[in-house]
């Protein structure tokens, strides 16, 4: 229910914008599809976990428990590289005219902050919100590879004057990154959840196996219906936000 | 009073009850496995093709998610042993979700 508003929400934005930015120009894919792969192989992991109480094998319970466990948190894991990503990313919207947007070529670029010469400017606890954060009143920006490359161009410095807008790639940004945290960060809530439950049933919650094996594979059961909705979430949510 | 009913032969037939019938079905969840991985690698190279239209990109990428889609639900959440009016509800869940999902595109008609 929940998923399924926000989904008719996005598709509200999205048919009614007027241009929309492909999601693989600017997610990083290889990391998306390796999260998929890893939700995929923690359902696989999990169904065999019921699997191993119905077969009356208790310790490959507790063996594809952990694992479902351990991949859920490799699942987080990577959603924090990948959101760590975007935090570091930034865009330059430059003065008009100005010398350097001139020199740039261009009002708006992407990049990042080089540290060396911003304080602490790139750093996720130091996020530049106004003019006083920036170190001298300059940042030293180090511009994105031009597209078909991999080589980062040389860093500019970047005066405080020149420059008319600073943000990080947040939710705050625009309408698609608004999108993209709202239901990855929602659906990274319900993954917490399900470890907390993981967690519970691998370890006080199991002792039910010696008075109660029938209901304890029942509750497993249920642990694993949600857990396989929040792969079939993440299946939906992959293409929809980063490939179309 | 204390005999049950024995199943119905179709539903039998998939229905996990015992050690041997999950036994049996182990070898299927590492086909689907196998299936969700492979299909997962082709809505990625698709996606990489640049299709020359939009639409059928679209097309192309939610008709894979709701193959994977379905074959998790029948496969791991069982949902292929379960009893009819299990499908019935569902498929009314199906029809308003596809109806909630239409209404945005439906009401930018006005665009055209």
């Amino acid at each position: 229910m929940l998923f399924g508003a926000l989904f008719s929400s996005y598709i509200l934005i999205r048919t009614g914008s007027e241009q929309w930015p492909m999601g693989r120009t600017i997610l990083n894919i290889p990391l998306a599809t390796l999260n998929t792969v890893i939700l995929i192989t923690s359902s696989v992991t999990m169904v065999m976990a019921w699997a191993s109480l119905k077969m009356n094998q208790f310790g490959k319970f507790k063996l594809f428990q952990t694992l479902t466990i351990l991949l859920a948190l490799g699942f987080m894991v990577v959603k924090a590289f990948e959101y760590g990503g975007k935090l570091h990313h930034y865009e330059v919207t430059l003065v008009e005219g100005s010398e350097a947007a001139d020199k740039a070529g261009a009002l708006k670029i992407t990049g990042h902050i080089d540290h060396a010469t911003a304080g602490n400017g790139g750093a996720i606890t130091s996020w530049i919100r106004s003019r006083d954060d920036l170190h001298d009143g300059k940042i030293s920006f180090v511009a994105d590879p031009p597209a078909g490359s991999h080589e980062h161009p040389a860093a500019i410095e970047l005066a405080a004057e020149d420059m008319e807008r600073l943000t990080f790639f947040g939710p705050h940004r625009d309408t698609f990154f608004a999108v993209y945290f709202t239901l990855t960060g929602l659906h990274g809530i319900h993954v917490l959840g399900g470890i907390v439950v993981l967690l519970y049933f691998l370890l006080p919650g199991s002792r039910m196996w010696r008075t109660d094996p029938e209901r304890f594979t029942g509750r497993i059961e249920c642990t694993g219906l949600y857990w396989h909705f929040v792969d079939l979430v993440w299946i939906f949510l992959f293409p929809t936000l980063y490939l179309l | 009073m204390s005999d049950h009913p024995p199943p119905a032969p179709a539903e039998a037939a998939v229905m996990p009850h015992g050690a041997e019938e999950v036994r049996a079905h182990l070898k299927i969840y590492l086909a689907v496995f196998f299936a969700l991985g492979v299909l997962t690698a082709i809505t990625v190279g698709i996606a990489y093709l640049d299709l020359p239209s939009k639409n059928l990109a679209i097309a192309a990428a939610m008709v894979i998610a709701l193959v994977k889609g379905s074959l998790v639900a029948l496969y791991f959440m069982h949902l292929i042993k379960e009893a009819r009016v299990i499908y019935w509800s569902l498929a009314l869940c199906v029809v308003f979700f596809a109806a909630l999902m239409a209404l945005p595109v439906l009401t930018s008609m006005e665009h055209l």
